[in-house]
């Protein structure tokens, strides 16, 4: 049998978590592959600052990644990035992963690292104009609306947030939300309401971007109302929330509505042999620590799940 | 200053050179932001499989990258990187913001193919 292709773990995704159980497992001498669809880091290299990792007084997410990703590899990890998984078989003794190219991967046990990425709003002009008005990055993309009007969809934290950091250089920010109320604590909603270059509409839906070579003007809808009304802008930033990537495993592991996988206190999912970890489980809060002490459960369970299963086999054998 | 493993264009010259001596160039012009370092990252790995085509980034608060910036094709462009494809010292390509591995190998697979050896 050709065992080139055969691991005793295969993480799926190389964030915080995926690196961490990466790190785990290949220092326990677990032979593992990380297959990662984005850049190693995941979701840390979209953070600036990382001030709250205890340790490391502040670091950029960048940094912090790289030295994971060093870490993992010093201790044998294998690490595939911006792959995509075609399909996985996980039910069985033997997993197996197909990548797009057609390549495949087989192991002993998977743990799931797949992380969440930013939600979109599915509405029409939002693909076309991204980066040509619409944004998802405040502090990437800020500068180009210096003097400017701009529109931030969102009322949670990082939407208030985010408008408050953006009149640095927009002229005017108008947040845009659906609810009556915001999601957001206190302070930030203080501080966005205190700021005199925000205004807010609340109820209120964008139904459409619209431009012709950049965004223009946004078509709005008031929820009471339903009145729709268009608003002249030069930009969107967009900030409601989060989704886990699980929709590659929907309708093969369990989950709960939103799509993020059900563990129990060992990271098992619903499928033996199945770790997850990270963003894409169940939990409340989601952080690098968080996810990092998930990613350490779950390698540790992986590794006691394959030493079991080989005592299984010896067991076997000598019967 | 870029920190990744491509050839980095410093002056306007290196810009006129790179895409002068080469037939197939892209380039990422860009900051060490999340939006720009998968982009960078995709070149890095595609360099190898793509050996007929010139990587390069450059960065964005370099003022030399106006030679980029000032581009007709980044009209309405407002998000990092911005990456230019040129075949023959032409801009055939250029996008705005952050790519996945897939989109940027359709552009190269279309504006660059690979003669085929009869
Ligand atoms: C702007 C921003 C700022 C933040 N600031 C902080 C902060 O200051 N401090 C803090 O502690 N936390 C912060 N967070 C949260 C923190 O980044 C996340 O909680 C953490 O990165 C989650 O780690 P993860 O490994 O579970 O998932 P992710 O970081 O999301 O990584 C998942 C990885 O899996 C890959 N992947 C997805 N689907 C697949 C698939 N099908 N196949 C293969 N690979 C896949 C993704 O490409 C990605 O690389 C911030 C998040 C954001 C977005």
């Amino acid at each position: 049998m050709d065992t080139g292709n055969h691991y005793d773990t295969i993480v799926i995704g190389g964030g915080p978590a995926g690196l961490t159980a990466g790190i785990y497992l290949s220092r326990a001498r677990v032979k593992t592959l990380i297959l990662n669809e984005g850049a190693a880091g995941g979701q840390m290299v979209l953070t600036h600052e990382i001030a709250n990792y205890p340790g490391v007084e502040t670091i950029s997410g960048y940094q912090l990644s790289a030295i994971m990703k060093k870490q993992a590899l010093s201790f044998g990890c294998k690490i595939r990035s911006n792959i995509s998984i075609a399909a996985t078989e996980l039910y069985g003794d033997i997993k197996k992963i197909t990548l797009s190219d057609g390549s495949y991967y087989t192991s002993d046990t998977v743990v799931i690292a797949s992380g969440g990425r930013p939600r979109m709003l599915g509405i029409p002009g939002e693909d076309e104009l991204r980066g040509k008005g619409i944004s998802y990055c405040a502090t990437c993309d800020g500068d180009f609306f210096t003097g400017k009007e701009i529109i931030v969809v969102g009322g949670g934290n990082s939407a208030l947030e985010e408008a408050v950091s953006l009149t640095k250089y927009a002229r005017k920010v108008t947040v845009v939300h659906q609810f009556d109320h915001f999601q957001a604590f206190e302070y930030a909603v203080r501080e966005a309401e205190d700021n005199p270059a925000i205004n807010f509409l609340m109820e209120t839906v964008v139904a459409s971007f619209d431009g012709q070579e950049k965004l223009e003007s946004v078509l709005l809808k008031n929820l009471r109302t339903d009145e729709l009304t268009r608003l002249r802008t030069d930009g969107a930033f967009i900030f409601i929330g989060y989704v886990p990537n699980t929709e590659f495993l929907r309708g093969v592991i369990e989950m709960n509505s939103s799509g993020e996988i059900i563990v129990d206190d060992h990271m098992a999912t619903s499928i033996k042999g199945v770790f997850a970890a990270g963003d894409s489980i169940v939990k409340r809060y989601r952080q690098v620590t968080t996810a990092v002490g998930d990613g350490t459960i779950a390698a540790l369970a992986a590794t006691a799940y394959i030493n079991e299963m080989k005592m299984q086999r010896k067991e076997t054998a000598v019967i | 200053m870029l920190y990744t493993n491509l050839k980095h264009l410093e002056t306007a010259e290196d810009f006129k050179k790179a895409v002068s001596e080469n037939e197939n160039v892209m380039i990422i012009c860009g900051r060490m932001g999340p939006m720009c370092i998968p982009v960078y990252e995709i070149a890095e790995e595609l360099e190898n499989e793509y050996s007929h085509v010139s990587f390069y980034d450059m960065d964005f608060d370099n003022p030399a990258s106006s030679v980029l910036r000032s581009l007709p094709e980044t009209y309405g462009f407002m998000g990092l990187p911005f990456t230019f494809y040129f075949k023959n010292g032409k801009v055939v390509k250029a996008t705005s913001s952050i790519q996945s591995m897939d989109q940027v190998k359709t552009i190269l697979n279309s504006e660059f193919p690979v003669a085929v050896k009869a």
